[in-house]
């Protein structure tokens, strides 16, 4: 049964639009402010195509190039770390200020603290010591294995660095294989080639974005 | 293994276009806004400690019935003439789009202000209603009949 007064409830029903992006930036400060944002993320683009910036309170946690679907990451960082989770582009100005110095040839080294809670055991020792290797250095896949305690698991340290969570800024791009060879690079080699050359490691003045 | 939660930031872009609707129907425009912030603030604040994830659309709405009340109760309080018993010019509680069916719907008890915001703002059938407000189906019904029964006896003492 619907009388008058239904038709004209449903007629009259208020259908407002919402402001979604001014929802979620205020959302995102007040998180901040009360210390309720556990993770922030933003999307970054680098000469390497669209990264993921992923921080917490206690640094970057996550650096990520394109192709990693960015719902399945924070889908897992929701159980990993925190569900509270908001995409909040200050909070990375930090990273992306050391990002674009660094494409910029203006820096050298990584300021930015890191969470590193993504890894353990044997990786975090893997990673740490990737990590140590300076800019315009290389190191090999035994060489970290050997910085990381362990110079024969050089196959666990290829894997660690394979699922490095901060590639860049952990530099696992610095490590080659003992022959010469370039090795593997999450990324493609096409990017693990533009960062030794931006590094001056491998020769060219410009590192060149062919087939990144 | 623990209860898996989705990012928070999901629940923002599922449900806060249809939890702003819904407020609007129960407080009007202008408490709205801010009470679908206290809606999602409040959430975030608990949200890690919740001990499952189903229905957090539900969840979502049981807080933004709350917030809507609290709302209210705070319009009550608020003044509405100064201290020479002027009337303040400049305070309006409610823009010029809203409705004046819909204004009456405000005074409604906090349950029937919800059920009938839920009928006939997100044209919810009455089993989604009770899910919603975490009450029986019968209840939801009720409420609905409740709150356009003196909805009505509003409607004709106007006239």
């Amino acid at each position: 049964m619907t009388d008058d007064l239904e038709r004209r409830l449903a007629g009259d029903a208020p259908r407002p639009t919402l402001d979604l992006d001014g929802l979620r930036s205020a959302i995102a400060r007040r998180a901040e402010a009360e210390g309720l944002l556990d993770v922030a993320h933003a999307t970054y683009d680098s000469p390497l195509g669209q990264l993921t910036i992923i921080v917490t309170p206690r640094g970057l946690l996550r650096l990520s190039y394109p192709g990693e679907s960015i719902e399945t990451q924070l889908d897992d960082l929701s159980d990993r770390i925190s569900p509270r989770i908001l995409a909040a582009p200050e909070r990375t100005d930090g990273v992306r200020r050391e990002l674009d110095e660094y494409f910029a040839g203006a820096r050298q080294s990584f300021d930015v603290p890191i969470d590193w809670r993504l890894v353990r055991g044997f990786a975090g020792e893997v990673l740490r010591a990737t990590a140590r290797i300076p800019f315009g250095g290389v190191s090999t896949y035994r060489g970290v294995a050997t910085d990381a305690g362990s110079p024969n698991a050089y196959r666990a340290a290829g894997n660690a660095l394979g699922s490095n969570p901060i590639p860049i800024v952990v530099p696992c791009h610095r490590v080659l294989h003992a022959g010469g060879g370039l090795g593997g690079y999450t990324g493609g080699l096409d990017r693990k080639r533009f960062l030794l050359t931006l590094e001056g490691v491998l020769p060219g003045n410009d590192p060149g974005l062919a087939g990144v | 293994m623990s209860v898996h939660l989705p990012p928070f930031e999901t629940l923002i872009d599922a449900h806060a276009a249809e939890l702003h609707r819904f407020l609007v129907g129960c407080v009007g425009p202008i408490e709205a806004q801010d009470c679908l912030q206290e809606t999602f603030m409040s959430a975030l604040r608990a949200y890690p400690r919740l001990r499952h994830g189903d229905n957090l659309r539900a969840w979502l709405y049981t807080i933004a019935q709350r917030k809507a009340t609290d709302a209210i109760r705070r319009v009550a309080r608020r003044p509405t003439r100064d201290l020479d018993g002027v009337d303040p010019a400049a305070a309006p509680e409610h823009d010029a789009s809203d409705d004046g069916l819909w204004r009456l719907v405000r005074d409604l008890p906090a349950k029937q202000r919800a059920a009938v915001t839920h009928r006939f703002v997100l044209d919810l059938a009455y089993a989604e209603i009770g899910v919603r407000m975490g009450i029986t189906e019968e209840a939801a019904r009720q409420n609905v009949s409740a709150g356009l029964r003196r909805l009505r006896r509003e409607v004709t003492d106007d006239r």
